[in-house]
């Protein structure tokens, strides 16, 4: 009998009932006693020194409390923010890490830097006051974009980093790369730019802080995908608080997408404020705040090259990327355009030879950080662009010339030439499965309906494997991560038999409160609706590492695991003592310790009630109650892969692109909730497409204004953008986990921007387009048409 | 200034300022936080309510002008522990996923369905323009609006 | 948002002895502008004299061929309105294209058109089908009425009421919107009238304007291969990251040509 609340199930979300009924309970949505509301005064500067601060005027006005400026921060001896990730670069170069104040201290390095803070009892109040605050700013030329911040002479963001470089860092052999070139009958080339984007969750970020006097001790709400990593990073390297001493509490949070999983300035100072006022203080960012404070995603310029043999074989692959770091480092930076990047690059492909390298730069802009795929899907753009641009010059099928370079299904587990070894995985099904799916076949006969109507229709594909699960803790360690990256669960069993779960990943969107329940119920055969899952408080729950890199499952799953399991070995002993029996002849299944053989048999309640009223109970050899932790460092990443496809149709009159249909089959390894995995999928295509047809965070190149700075500019995509998806799984196990499972947050976005840039080219392929940056606008594409059309005139 | 209305069927004598928006009124004064606020330029449609059975962005309505209206809050749709259909709806087909656009999801679909006896899913794609959000990539919100639209119907709701 | 005073008049006397006695005092109708305008702390006004509360500035009155709509009628009400629908379809479809639903619910004719914002809508529909712009004191024909970005003809003091649109023999509205804010990134309003051709375009440059050359074309022969041999200059037209100058003039033909089509084929003149 299967349980109808275990692994598999499409069991509706035990989360829902509080947010449809509007009892969710958000940072914002708490209100604390005496609590002063705050607000940030920022640069209207991109780059600027700050000659002088004058808050007499805003001091003045009626409600104000505090005004705090970084050099408030500086004299209580307040830390810059950590950077947790720096990487090593060419030839055991390091890292560049300059002082990142949480509030600025002599120069403005990007528009939104956050110069001073304002308390007042009420938020008009903070927002007048911030007005009334003078800054007098000696104006620098700034730089945005990561080319002109390469240019001799360019200006420089930080004083003694004269040019610019953060890291240079490389990837693979050079050398059996250059030869590979160099007996190739065919080399591809691509130029492209992955385009800066802003991640928007729909709930902004928001910050209370509270000190208690008494206790010296600090309270931070905080919208963060990590409570507990915000609390080692805050606590101990910017605010000197004990660890003891600090408690983060990250409740409901709506959406993060990797744009909350870093520790910000506004957690720091938010903080030290409310313990410098003597009241709590909160701080609620509005969107155009958000736009100029949260930390961007993407903002890559790379060159890359294919080495072909005569029939389509991959021989080599050489990549050289500019990524933009922004004004300051962001928690994981310099992380992501490397480690999550280069490796990325070999995709589903037996190609032999790889090298890569990436000069991380600093600009006169927003921090750039991981947003949703982080790395992975500038990876999967580049190649996955240049397999087409491949395909279309040796007019090979792009179907077969991926299928013919793929790894085969027997060829598991496989050492790629850039680090990774992929445990599992079958890209040809995948690919099998999406052409069927998307009726490739059927392609000419519709591209030829839409020509009648005097459009132009393209179809799209891409494969993409990601690594995801974050990860082995001694390989991260070696990649430059300053911490762990392992994760925690402890199984709290009732007397009653009801079981609480408190787990070290953070949900905020993703379901955690059925999935792991779901685990729970597999493995210790009672109801889903007997566990209740509690996350996303440091006072209540063991140390966990948080929610970002698709890691909850496979890492928090598999910790989850271990915990039920000990559970279970000890439910044993005490189901043994109980039934008068060996405990090696006790058997669990479905909720039931029963003596092998026998009809003999304790339901998993009454051990719990034994182990809680241990009357009866071997006290002498085993302890009483029922609860187990168990920390889990899982021994690899893991690798999801797979196939989309997409169909576009473009009206050449006004350069619009419709998305018609997209078709996406992944292997996310097991699967626990298929209905919350499909979701997944769902809101990780839409945002790939958001990148691809909407999304661009566009700055001035002048001024460093942004100029995509609230939703009137940034377009994120609405109902009416997408079309209903097809999205199926093509399932290998996970080998190195329990669970079997491998993540299924990213692959949408990882795959979904080559996948509809590869349909749009592909539309525009009669006209002689070989690439289409993105986001393919109608602003744009029209232009393209345009000169493509004068080009053949 | 001193305003009468009722809020959720239940009237309410409250002194309000002139700049203050609808939300904050909800929110702040009233404790109704469901109604949320994810965006400044009066787009993400978060902050949606009822006021006199239309449905409205109260970020962009002043308290001030509710004198004499009724407003029905995401707060105000469940009868005890009956569900409103739409809200039963967003659930059974996973309509959400953090929960933050959802209250103003959800205001704004039953204005559509009432409004729509025979609705399409193109036509709750049009119609939520002014709700964006960032998690489920629509298609299971569209899924919920048909659904929650069709038991709206089959109640008389 | 700043604090200011707020007044609710109950008749149009009254709004104007509050005009009278607070000079920096501004109108609210629907909001929809001002209300976000006030939040980003880009006005600042003394004081509000809100609208609402004057029922004689709502509703919709359809005779001798004129359709007539109060300024505080909602789009909501336009789109809606079976007089409308039948006597100016394309008006209705205009109105039921504006913003959102939640905009439409609020939002009003004579809030669009006073504060004439170069994307917005309506000024297309009004100077297209050459309304009648009435207020406390005048009326205004539209080609006197949209002045500039954000101005109108309306002097200190002076309320519009209500918008007289004259019923053409065939007329639409085709918009391209902005991606990100849906505005017009470019709105043309075709109508066919007793008095000639006209063509209204909006959101392409800094204030509603008629094409005069796609008039001429028009004026030959009202069909669509008329309006592709007209090339629009792109000199004097708005550019941002959404579209460029070339690329609006370019749209303003696309769009004109597909309102005649719809035009024709609404009027049966197909």
């Amino acid at each position: 009998m299967t349980n109808p609340t275990g692994i598999g199930a499409s069991l509706r979300r035990k989360e829902d009932l509080r947010f449809i009924t509007g009892s969710g309970n958000y940072v914002s949505d708490i209100t604390r006693p005496n609590m002063a509301m705050g607000a940030f005064l920022r640069s209207p500067h991109a780059h600027a020194r700050i000659k002088q601060i004058d808050a007499a005027a805003a001091l003045a006005l009626p409600g104000v409390v505090a005004v705090l400026t970084g050099e408030d921060l500086k004299a209580d001896g307040v830390g810059g923010l950590p950077c947790a990730w720096p990487v090593t670069g060419k030839g055991g170069t390091a890292t560049k890490e300059p002082a990142h104040p949480a509030l600025a201290q002599g120069k403005v390095r990007c528009v939104g830097d956050a110069v001073a803070f304002v308390i007042a009892d009420t938020l008009e109040q903070a927002r007048a006051a911030a007005e009334a605050v003078v800054v007098d700013y000696d104006v620098l030329h700034a730089v945005v974009g990561v080319l002109d911040a390469l240019k001799p002479g360019a200006p420089a963001v930080f004083d003694d980093i004269p040019d610019n470089i953060c890291v240079d860092w490389e990837l693979g052999d050079k050398h059996a790369t250059d030869a590979a070139f160099k007996k190739a009958a065919h080399v591809a080339r691509i130029s492209l730019v992955n385009n800066r984007l802003v991640g928007n969750p729909m709930e902004p970020r928001a910050v209370i802080g509270e000190y208690d006097r008494a206790r010296a001790h600090y309270t931070m709400w905080s919208t963060t995908q990590f409570p507990h990593i915000v609390k080692l990073l805050m606590g101990n390297f910017v605010l000197n608080i004990p660890q003891h001493k600090l408690r983060v509490v990250s409740p409901d949070v709506g959406g993060g997408f990797g744009v909350k999983q870093f520790h910000y300035a506004e957690e720091a100072v938010v903080t030290w404020a409310a313990a410098k006022v003597g009241r709590p203080v909160k701080w609620v960012c509005e969107r155009s705040e958000g736009f100029i404070s949260d930390a961007h995603g993407r903002d890559h310029v790379t060159e890359a090259e294919l080495a072909l043999d005569e029939t389509g074989k991959f021989l080599g692959l050489r990549v050289t990327t500019i990524a933009n770091m922004g004004g300051y480092l962001s928690t994981f930076g310099p992380n992501i355009p490397t480690n999550l990047y280069g490796p990325l690059l070999a995709g589903v492909y037996t190609t032999p030879a790889i090298y890569c390298e990436v000069k991380a730069v600093f600009t006169n802009t927003l921090p750039v950080d991981a947003y949703r795929g982080a790395g992975r899907p500038e990876a999967t753009f580049v190649l996955e662009r240049l397999v087409d641009v491949a395909a279309m010059e040796m007019g090979i099928d792009k179907a077969d010339i991926r299928r013919k370079n793929m790894i085969r299904p027997e060829a598991y587990p496989y050492q790629t030439p850039v680090m990774m070894q992929y445990d599992s995985g079958d890209p040809i099904g995948c690919l099998d499965k999406a052409l069927v799916a998307a009726d490739w076949a059927g392609f000419p006969q519709r591209k030829a309906d839409s020509s009648r109507r005097g459009k132009y229709r393209g179809i799209g594909l891409c494969t993409y494997v990601e690594a995801c699960g974050l990860a082995p803790s001694r390989i991260a360690i070696r990649l430059g991560v300053r911490g762990g990256l392992f994760e925690s669960a402890t199984v709290r069993v009732h007397p009653t038999g009801h079981v609480t779960v408190l787990m070290g990943t953070h949900s905020h969107g993703q379901g955690h409160e059925t999935t792991c329940a779901q685990i729970v119920s597999e493995k210790l055969g009672i109801p889903a609706d007997n566990v209740e899952i509690v996350f996303g408080d440091t006072d209540k729950v063991q140390f966990g590492l948080g929610t970002y890199g698709s890691r909850s499952a496979a890492v928090g799953g598999s910790a989850l695991v271990k915990a039920s399991e000990k559970v279970i070995v000890k439910g044993k002993k005490i189901a043994a003592h109980m039934l008068e029996a060996s405990d090696t002849d006790i058997e669990f299944k479905g909720g039931v310790f029963s003596v092998a053989g026998t009809d003999r048999q304790k339901t998993f309640g009454e051990v719990a009630l034994s182990a809680h009223f241990p009357a009866d109970y071997p006290l002498e050899i085993l302890e009483p109650g029922l609860e187990e932790q168990a920390f889990y460092d899982p021994v690899n990443f893991t690798f999801p892969c797979g196939a989309h496809i997409a169909e576009v149709e473009i009206d050449p009159e006004t350069g619009t692109v419709e998305l018609l249909g997209y078709v996406a089959i992944d292997d996310v390894g097991t699967v626990i909730n298929p209905m919350i995995v499909e979701g997944q999928i769902h809101g990780g295509v839409a945002q790939g497409v958001g990148q691809a047809l909407f999304e661009d965070c566009v700055y001035d190149e002048e001024s460093g204004q942004l100029l995509s700075g609230s939703f009137m500019d940034y377009c994120m995509p609405r109902a009416d953008n997408l079309p209903n998806m097809t999205v199926e799984t093509h399932i290998t196990a996970c080998t190195h986990n329990a669970l079997g499972v491998k993540g299924c947050g990213e692959v949408g976005t990882i795959a979904s921007p080559a996948t509809v840039i590869n349909a749009v080219v592909d539309a525009l392929a009669h006209l002689g387009v070989t690439h289409v940056d993105m986001p393919a606008s109608p602003n744009r594409i029209w232009h393209i048409i345009q000169s493509a059309g004068a080009a053949t005139r | 200034m001193q305003i009468n209305f009722k809020v959720n069927g239940k009237p309410v004598s409250i002194a309000v300022a002139p700049n203050e928006l609808v939300s904050e009124l909800v929110r702040e004064r009233l404790g109704l936080t469901g109604t949320h606020v994810g965006c400044d330029t009066s787009q993400c449609g978060a902050c949606v309510v009822h006021i006199d059975g239309l449905s409205v962005k109260s970020c962009t309505a002043l308290a001030v002008t509710l004198d004499g209206a009724s407003v029905t809050t995401i707060e105000g749709l469940a009868k005890g522990n009956t569900l409103h259909p739409m809200q039963k709806a967003f659930t059974e087909n996973h309509g959400l996923q953090c929960g933050f656009c959802t209250p103003g999801m959800i205001m704004s679909a039953i204005e559509f369905a009432e409004r729509n006896p025979q609705p399409t899913p193109e036509g709750v794609r049009r119609w939520l323009e002014g709700n964006i959000c960032r998690c489920t990539g629509y298609q299971n919100i569209v899924a919920s609006v048909m659904a929650g639209a069709a038991a709206m119907q089959t109640k008389g709701a | 948002m700043r604090s200011f005073d707020y007044q609710r008049p109950a008749s149009l006397a009254e709004v104007s002895a509050a005009l009278a006695a607070t000079p920096e005092a501004r109108l609210l109708a629907g909001g929809m502008t001002l209300i976000p305008t006030l939040k980003m702390r880009l006005a600042s006004p003394t004081a509000l004299v809100d609208l609402g509360g004057l029922a004689e500035l709502r509703g919709i009155r359809v005779g001798n061929g004129v359709v007539t709509v109060g300024a505080m009628t909602r789009h909501t009400d336009i789109e809606r309105s079976a007089a409308v629908r039948g006597a100016i379809p394309a008006l209705a479809e205009l109105a039921a294209g504006i913003g959102d639903p939640q905009v439409r619910n609020r939002g009003t004719i004579g809030g669009s058109i006073a504060n004439n914002d170069p994307s917005a809508d309506y000024p297309a529909a009004v100077l297209g089908l050459a309304a009648s712009v009435t207020t406390n004191k005048r009326t205004i024909p539209a080609d006197d009425f949209f002045v500039s970005m954000f101005e109108t003809a309306l002097g200190a003091g002076e309320i519009i009421t209500a918008v007289s649109f004259p019923v053409p023999l065939a007329a639409a509205y085709e918009k391209f919107r902005s991606p990100a804010s849906r505005y017009a990134l470019v709105g043309v309003f075709v109508a066919r009238t007793s008095a000639g051709v006209r063509i209204a375009v909006t959101g392409a440059a800094p204030c509603v304007f008629r094409a005069t050359s796609i008039e001429a074309a028009l004026s030959e022969k009202f069909a669509p291969e008329a309006v592709a041999r007209v090339r629009v200059a792109a000199k004097g037209l708005n550019a941002d990251m959404h579209g460029d100058a070339d690329y609006r003039a370019h749209l303003i033909g696309v769009l004109a040509r597909r309102a005649v089509d719809r035009a024709l084929a609404t009027s049966g003149k197909r």
